[in-house]
């Protein structure tokens, strides 16, 4: 059952058009993750799904209702907003609790006890992206929206955050997680959402994705004699061949592998230096939004 | 709602420099002027009165613009450049309400700097208590209704918090001077005189509500509908983030 359900979104900023009939839909218990360039309309899109900001077109549906309407049962860790700089940890804590109804202490899992006496303002970025968890957890929300919540930080920190929003969904919470690293969408998604230019261009699985991608696997080798390229190329699984001195290399689809040794075995030949890569989550990125981030945020 | 106040309130302590010059500072500067003999001996000069009689009321006009326009608007416009606006409305809490206790715990600044200034003023120098309690009550809450509402007129319209605390500061010294806090007001032209009734915090609705017999009610009157006008453009032009 779908818990968020997103229909022809649009919305314009003036002349520019940040997000053009985006739709998609989140399964309950779902960490779904919204990937993209600056500018692609990812903030946008949850901006609107958490209820901050109205579309120009098309609807948002979170549990069945208006966003608005449901703000008790959205978490939201916001990109680049802070607090008062001289508020305690453990003010932060208490004034976010007294919003809600049956709040949820989070700070002993998000590792906060050590400092709620401390301020804001001397915070380690870290640190401050943890109090934001904590504070988007606070109202025990069904749905937690996290945007780029581990840009800036150090790949410890990053991994540590990681382990705690797997927690946050074992405990039942569905996440809408913005990000532009794709390690992390691999690691944590169940489905990704790639956005350019303000539109989905793909929606699927981490590993679909990657297999959508023409010569997601490679085989390289050197085979013991020489072998007819063409026999390679007629072969329906292979996408191309290369040859880099006397290596072959041999780009196409998942069963690859097998095709490729099937016809070595027919043909007698062994292969030396076998070697098999598969395209990354990062390749099938770059190929779906065109490679380079468009700087226009 | 009370969580919120409690927490400006720990945070406005917290500031200690702000706090204790909004709290302190009048009645420092009273203790300061009056240690000098020749303003606490009544003088033709200082219109047959004590200068420090004549002065006191300067000093809460001082305490309602340094509050009103130094502290209220930095502190909204920063909220909102650091987002923490922003955030709170992603809350079921809308984020006026941090506003609203912004300002009960500028007023409650406001009354016990008010306070302490009765209390320095009547125990060392014998200066008189308020004549007309409630009067002097009505023209601290309207004076300080349309300075605080100036200020968040400012903080509506200011770009960002750097521009905020600049326009601030203008507005601040104007007030100050028409408020006789720079010169005393019996050293002022006439017209300056005048248009100081009539600016906030409003000096003159003060000064005779403390020492003379009770205020104008129209200078009362242009402190509400300063405040009900700025308030007004305020809360329409507000921006969140």
């Amino acid at each position: 059952m779908a818990i968020i359900e997103v229909r022809d979104l649009g919305k314009r900023y003036g002349p520019r058009v940040a997000v053009d009939s985006v739709s998609f839909e989140v399964a309950e218990g779902e960490i779904f993750g919204v990937l993209g360039p600056n500018g692609a309309g990812k903030t946008t899109t949850v901006e609107c799904v958490s209820g901050l900001r109205t579309p120009d077109r098309g609807t948002v549906s979170v549990l069945g209702r208006r966003p608005a309407d449901v703000r008790e049962s959205i978490g939201v860790q916001l990109q680049a907003s802070e607090l008062p700089e001289r508020m305690r940890v453990g003010e932060a804590l208490a004034l976010f609790s007294s919003f809600y109804p049956s709040p949820a202490d989070w700070s002993s899992r998000l590792g906060l006890v050590p400092h709620l006496k401390a301020e804001f303002g001397q915070l380690s970025g870290g640190l401050k992206q943890r109090l934001s968890i904590a504070l988007a957890l606070i109202g025990s929300p069904r749905i937690a929206v996290l945007d780029e919540l581990t840009t800036g930080l150090d790949p410890q920190a990053r991994r540590d955050t990681w382990s705690v929003i797997e927690e946050v969904r074992s405990a039942g919470v569905t996440i809408l997680l913005v990000t532009h690293f794709m390690e992390e969408a691999e690691r944590l998604c169940d489905r990704v959402a790639v956005f350019r230019g303000g539109r989905i261009v793909a929606l699927d699985t981490p590993s679909a994705l990657v297999s959508r991608v023409d010569g997601a696997t490679r085989v390289r080798f050197v085979p013991s004699v020489a072998l007819d390229v063409s026999l390679l190329e007629a072969l329906p699984e292979v996408t191309s061949v290369s040859s880099v001195g006397e290596q072959l290399v041999v780009s196409g689809s998942e069963n690859l592998l097998h095709a490729v040794t099937s016809l070595l075995a027919r043909r007698q030949v062994v292969a030396r230096q076998l070697r098999v890569d598969q395209v990354s989550l990062d390749d099938a990125y770059v190929e779906l939004t065109g490679g380079r981030d468009v700087e226009d945020h | 709602m009370l969580k919120i106040i409690e927490i400006e309130a720990r945070l406005f302590v917290r500031d200690r420099l702000n706090s204790l010059f909004a709290l302190v500072f009048p009645s420092l500067l009273l203790l300061v002027l009056g240690a000098i003999p020749a303003l606490r001996t009544p003088d033709e000069n200082f219109g047959g009165q004590r200068f420090i009689d004549s002065y006191v009321s300067a000093l809460v006009v001082f305490t309602l613009a340094f509050i009103g326009l130094q502290r209220l608007p930095a502190v909204v416009a920063t909220y909102r450049e650091k987002g923490v606006l922003r955030r709170l409305s992603t809350t079921p809490m809308h984020p006026a309400r941090l506003l609203a206790g912004q300002m009960v715990v500028n007023f409650v600044a406001v009354i016990l700097s008010v306070l302490l200034l009765i209390i320095v003023g009547y125990v060392v120098f014998g200066v008189d208590l308020p004549h007309h309690p409630l009067g002097l009550a009505c023209a601290v809450v309207l004076g300080g209704a349309g300075t605080f509402a100036l200020g968040l007129v400012i903080a509506a319209l200011a770009p960002n918090a750097r521009s905020a605390g600049g326009w601030a500061t203008v507005v601040f010294m104007l007030l100050m001077f028409f408020g006789g806090v720079y010169l005393p007001r019996f050293m002022l032209p006439s017209a300056i005189q005048a248009i100081g009734s009539y600016t906030p915090p409003g000096v003159e609705a003060l000064q005779q509500a403390w020492l003379g017999t009770a205020p104008d009610w129209r200078h009362l009157a242009i402190m509400g509908l300063v405040s009900l006008v700025a308030g007004t453009v305020a809360a329409k032009t507000f921006r969140w983030e």
